[in-house]
């Protein structure tokens, strides 16, 4: 099968602090693949990478097969128009309505008539069930609707490819049902290909077709749900099942407890 | 001891090279701020938009303070010029005082704090909220649909607002000489029109407040743009535009009179 994005021995480093080692990838067409990992690991970092928003240090990111760490700034834009992505808490434009966020890209990209690119937004806000709030300004929605109409927004121009950066976290279990199943039935409804950032690993499971681990910059597991859920690799493991100790410790590393708490001096 | 110095000379330096390479990122985003400026004037709604916000919503402060300023002066002026016996010449100093210095620069004042602070608090909130990469990644060019309509909208706002300062000003003065203290109508009026030059004194004025309102506006932008995005970073920035475009808006104030009524 043909990969949409390939990530090819991708190093990141912001200032002197490495981020990514080493990175190798690949998304094909028509799949939903998730990378997965703790907060500070990359996972975000490699989503701006393939975006375009950052350069890799070392190595090459190609989306539908041309390098993106090469392409200039016009080259990038007419790449962007075909990527929609969904921000961890929506990224909503605060001044305008819902309907108006979701027409923005219409409108910007297309010179569509106004009544046609109103209606475009509106089928949009259809397809993940907020046709009824169109009205309303992102301060009046809930954190599950305004994501909701962010990846209306996000769709609006039928992209190829949807990134979706941490789409789960802070939402109640029907808004997050919601949003994983709308996730899903998109890819799908729309031929797309999906890359999921997550550590939601239990709903993430269900409706993904591949699964990256990213630990400390590297991919350290990667299979099919399948796989991950019985995967016996330690880190996989803690991961997976929310385990407290494990590869990754409960206790940070630190001095001698005693010394901490000052018993030592004391009896000294 | 020796090590102390390095460190503080260090520091020093430090400062310095941010300090410079601050200016440098800001001349840049300057510069394309004016070459991405199409959009602002080609869907120029957008930038109706923006003077909305600059300049519309600014009226009430820049009217009453027009007023209050106006007044002082007619009061202060009739006090020592009736000493020499010339209190109609009160509307000349009215009027010279507004168009040539007072008009512009407490307006451009009055313009940084109100304006340019809503608008680096904004541009500030839209990055820490991801609204500026979510426009990135959108393939819309931030600068282009967002900064350039901003600045060119304050830039045209900032000398309608002088104007408006001065012109009431003006009333300000004519109601507390003529009408309050009974300074002839005629003799204000007149002696204003005989002392007032278009191009010697409006002209300037208006050229003034135009660089003001580049400078601010500018100052604003880069604020907001450049701002850490946390609540504290926008906090800083918002406080920045204000101290940083009040110093800007005097120091040119300085260069530019110096420049246009030397020798008189």
């Amino acid at each position: 099968m043909e990969n949409l994005v390939e990530i090819k021995d991708v190093s990141f480093t912001y200032g002197f602090r490495p981020v990514l080692k080493g990175i190798n990838m690949t998304v094909p067409r028509g799949k939903v693949v998730s990378i997965m990992g703790l907060s500070g690991c990359g996972k975000t970092t490699l989503l701006r990478l393939i975006g375009g928003a950052i350069r890799p240090r070392k190595g090459e990111v190609r989306v539908a097969g041309r390098a993106v760490n090469r392409m200039k700034r016009e080259e990038l834009y007419a790449m962007r128009r075909k990527m929609g992505m969904l921000y961890q808490f929506g990224a909503l434009f605060t001044d305008m309505s819902a309907l108006e966020n979701v027409a923005f890209e219409i409108r910007e990209h297309t010179s569509l008539p106004e009544d046609m690119v109103l209606d475009l937004a509106m089928m949009k806000l259809n397809a993940v069930g907020l046709r009824g709030a169109h009205h309303m300004m992102p301060a009046e929605l809930s954190g599950g609707m305004a994501r909701r109409v962010a990846l209306a927004r996000a769709i609006a121009l039928d992209p190829t490819l949807i990134m979706y950066d941490e789409p789960f976290t802070g939402l109640d279990p029907i808004s997050l049902g919601v949003i994983s199943n709308l996730l899903r039935r998109l890819n799908d409804a729309l031929g797309a290909t999906s890359i999921v950032v997550t550590h939601d690993v239990q709903e993430t499971l269900k409706i993904v077709d591949y699964v990256y681990f990213m630990a400390d910059g590297a991919v350290v597991a990667q299979g099919t749900p399948d796989e991950i859920r019985d995967s016996k690799a330690p880190f996989v493991h803690q991961f997976v099942w929310g385990e407290i100790d494990g590869p990754l410790p409960f206790h940070m590393p630190g001095g001698s407890y005693a010394r901490d708490l000052a018993l030592e001096t004391a009896r000294a | 001891m020796p090590e102390r110095i390095v460190e503080s000379l260090r520091g020093v330096g430090h400062k310095v090279v941010h300090g410079i390479w601050r200016l440098g990122y800001a001349s840049g985003f300057f510069l394309m701020t004016l070459l991405r400026s199409a959009t602002s004037f080609r869907r120029f709604s957008l930038t109706i938009k923006e003077i909305y916000s600059a300049g519309v919503l600014s009226l009430i402060i820049i009217v009453v303070s027009g007023l209050f300023v106006g007044m002082v002066l007619g009061l202060q002026g009739y006090e020592t010029l009736q000493k020499y016996g010339s209190s109609e010449a009160v509307g000349t100093l009215v009027a010279l005082s507004l168009t040539r210095e007072l008009g512009p620069v407490v307006a451009g004042l009055l313009f940084a704090s109100r304006a340019g602070s809503a608008m680096t608090a904004e541009i500030g909130l839209m990055k820490a909220t991801e609204q500026i990469s979510a426009m990135e990644m959108m393939a819309v060019d931030p600068i282009a649909r967002v900064i350039g309509p901003r600045f060119w909208g304050g830039v045209i706002s900032m000398p309608l607002l002088a104007a408006i300062f001065s012109a009431v000003g003006v009333f300000g003065g004519y109601l507390i000489t003529v009408v309050v203290i009974g300074v002839d109508t005629g003799a204000f009026w007149s002696q204003m029109q005989n002392a007032v030059d278009f191009r010697h004194d409006i002209l300037n004025g208006i050229i003034k407040s135009v660089v003001f309102g580049v400078a601010v506006t500018a100052i604003a932008l880069f604020e907001g743009y450049d701002a850490p995005p946390t609540a504290e970073g926008v906090s800083g920035a918002t406080t920045r535009t204000v101290v940083t475009s009040s110093l800007a808006i005097l120091g040119l104030d300085f260069v530019l009179t110096a420049f246009m009524f030397r020798g008189i």
